[in-house]
């Protein structure tokens, strides 16, 4: 019999529709896999209960021939940064540790409607700030995957979604939710061989998310194949009078509108995004990934984003600054840890609980982000930084005059061991230097994988499109996806 | 410009997180690179361009001025480390 963890959400879907097999059956084997797979550390807690509540509902309708729901039978992974009630949310911090929730995320809700079950929640980068996953309160993630020859050092999911990358390419869920401000779905799927979107601003919720930097942070999906991220988006996407920056349009259908024919679509390449020195095996897989839309009937045109190499700094303005003002609210007050030192008065209490409950990546960006806001610095960094933003997002729309979408690497490397880049914040924040500017732009953004590196890692591609236009990166990424061939799974060492 | 150990501490106060000496004096040369290499953004021209405040363009809804929340008290204060009353409890604030 096939391994029911190896099926993709489609696939689960349909197979249980079928009477292939139980939701019950498929919610056990996922469970099984969850609690075999404690040294990948991608779950901050387990809940399969949850998932075997849901899977009873979805069998039980089935056999009453009741309508069954899009996500009947498929089971998930919620990322740890999803308030999710009654079930511990800790945005993988201290501060947050024992935090439960009495209300649910408008996302994780619509997902849960959908009749989908819970696994658990998923580690990540503490308050979403990372890029390895090692800034998590509750311990790094580690990645399934291994460089060839017998070498056993642990390799970073990526992050900030890590456990959400690291529990899909480990079979340990069939998809998963993450989030991404500068990157998070797109550089972990890069690193771990999976695919993941980034919609555009303001098509997810933001309700019940805990949040790093509004402007930027948008929800998505990840999975294995584009199919399964188009159908997990129609559910999370939609409009919600929660969040003042919802976009009260309706949710295309986009697996009904999937399709690899990209015949009348123009592909840019954006020239700024090889820069020399460019990792030469990411160069190849990217003059591959233009072949593969060629062949898909796409023409294809060399664009330019002038400002392209201002997009980083310019994020580690914005980011920081809103993070400051987000994470004002842990004050020790209405939730979260509460550090008293004796005889302290309030703003004491403040200090200690802070200094208590953020790791050091989280105080640094808090750091920053009040010193460019502060008193006579604020126009020299944050204005001129939201000019620069905008700059940035007309780079986009004047290369949207001459194509559909444009395809670039993910990541400007693959994953890379753990602890090699943690000395040097600096050169961490660089992980995200093709993945930011779409962020800036509030643009759709997907990672597809595009083959593996010389040490059998995966690498990326990205395709970015218009704002609103998913339709075309999910078609873009399903084209790539068909010609790629992409069927390397990392080796079960775990 | 470069900030220094006490320019770090006055942040840190700002940010409401206390810091040792040597947690400080560990910044120093941690926020300076960070923030040398963001004032790159200054040699931009941006004559002329309007600083971005909305990144899709949204407009800002009004909703009925109708209640639509609450009698949640005890759910509110569910997770507060400290509730008395059915209020929020904070160390003393006025002598």
């Amino acid at each position: 019999m096939t391994d029911l963890t190896d099926l993709t959400v489609a696939d689960i879907r349909d197979g249980f529709r079928a009477g292939d097999f139980s939701a019950r059956e498929v919610a056990e084997a996922f469970n099984a896999n969850v609690a075999g797979a404690k040294a990948l550390n991608a779950f901050i807690v387990e809940t399969p209960e949850k998932a075997l509540e849901a899977a009873d509902a979805a069998d039980k309708a089935k056999a009453a021939g009741e309508p069954l729901k899009p996500l009947s039978g498929v089971p998930i992974g919620m990322k740890d940064l999803f308030c999710t009630e009654g079930v511990q949310t800790t945005a993988a911090s201290h501060m947050l540790e024992g935090f439960t929730p009495t209300y649910e995320s408008t996302v994780s809700k619509k997902l849960w409607d959908a009749g989908a079950g819970m696994l658990g929640k998923l580690n990540l980068d503490q308050f979403a700030m990372g890029s390895s996953n090692e800034t998590s309160y509750f311990g790094n993630v580690i990645s399934p995957w291994r460089r060839g020859d017998g070498d056993t050092a642990a390799l970073a999911p990526g992050g900030s979604s890590g456990g959400s990358s690291s529990a899909i390419a480990a079979r340990l869920c069939p998809a998963a939710t993450g989030t991404d401000t500068g990157g998070s779905i797109r550089q972990p799927a890069a690193f771990t061989g999976i695919s993941g979107i980034k919609p555009t601003y303001g098509r997810c919720s933001r309700w019940g998310i805990v949040a790093f930097a509004s402007s930027l942070d948008q929800a998505g999906p990840m999975a294995r194949t584009v199919r399964d991220n188009a159908i997990l988006l129609e559910t999370m996407a939609g409009f919600d009078p929660k969040d003042s920056t919802s976009l009260d349009l309706a949710v295309p259908q986009w697996e009904a509108g999937l399709s690899s024919n990209l015949k009348g679509k123009t592909v840019g390449i954006p020239k700024e995004y090889r820069p020399d020195g460019l990792n030469a095996e990411i160069s190849a897989m990217w003059d591959r990934g233009i072949d593969w839309l060629k062949d898909a009937g796409a023409e294809v045109v060399e664009v330019s984003l002038p400002h392209t190499r201002y997009a980083l700094p310019t994020y580690y303005i914005i980011a920081p600054a809103e993070a400051s003002s987000n994470l004002a609210r842990y004050d020790g007050v209405r939730y979260g840890q509460r550090d008293l030192p004796d005889g302290a008065g309030l703003q004491d209490m403040y200090a200690a609980t802070r200094a208590l409950g953020f790791g050091p990546e989280v105080k640094r960006r808090i750091m920053i982000g009040t010193y460019v806001l502060s008193a006579g610095f604020y126009d020299a960094y944050y204005t001129q930084a939201q000019k620069v933003r905008a700059l940035i997002a007309r780079d986009f729309e004047q290369a949207f005059e001459k194509c559909d979408l444009l395809l670039t690497p993910t990541a400007p490397s693959a994953s890379f061991a753990l602890g090699e880049k943690q000395a040097d914040p600096l050169a961490m924040y660089l992980n995200d230097v093709f993945t930011v500017p779409a962020s800036l732009a509030g643009l759709p953004a997907m990672a597809v994988p595009g083959g593996l590196d010389g040490q059998g890692l995966p690498l990326g591609l990205q395709i970015i499109g218009r704002a609103l236009d998913e339709q075309t990166v999910l078609n873009a990424g399903l084209a790539i996806e068909e010609r790629a061939g992409f069927t390397a799974r990392p080796g079960k060492w775990w | 410009m470069s900030i220094d150990l006490q320019t770090v501490k006055k942040i840190a106060s700002l940010s409401r997180i206390s810091v040792t000496d040597a947690e400080a004096e560990a910044m120093v040369p941690e926020l300076n690179n960070i923030l040398g290499w963001v004032e790159q953004l200054g040699e931009v021209d941006v004559t002329g361009v309007e600083p971005m405040t909305a990144v899709i363009p949204n407009h800002q809804r009004l909703r009925e001025d109708a209640v639509t929340d609450g009698n949640v008290r005890d759910r509110v204060l569910a997770n507060a480390p400290q509730a008395e009353h059915g209020f929020f409890a904070v160390p003393k604030v006025i002598e």
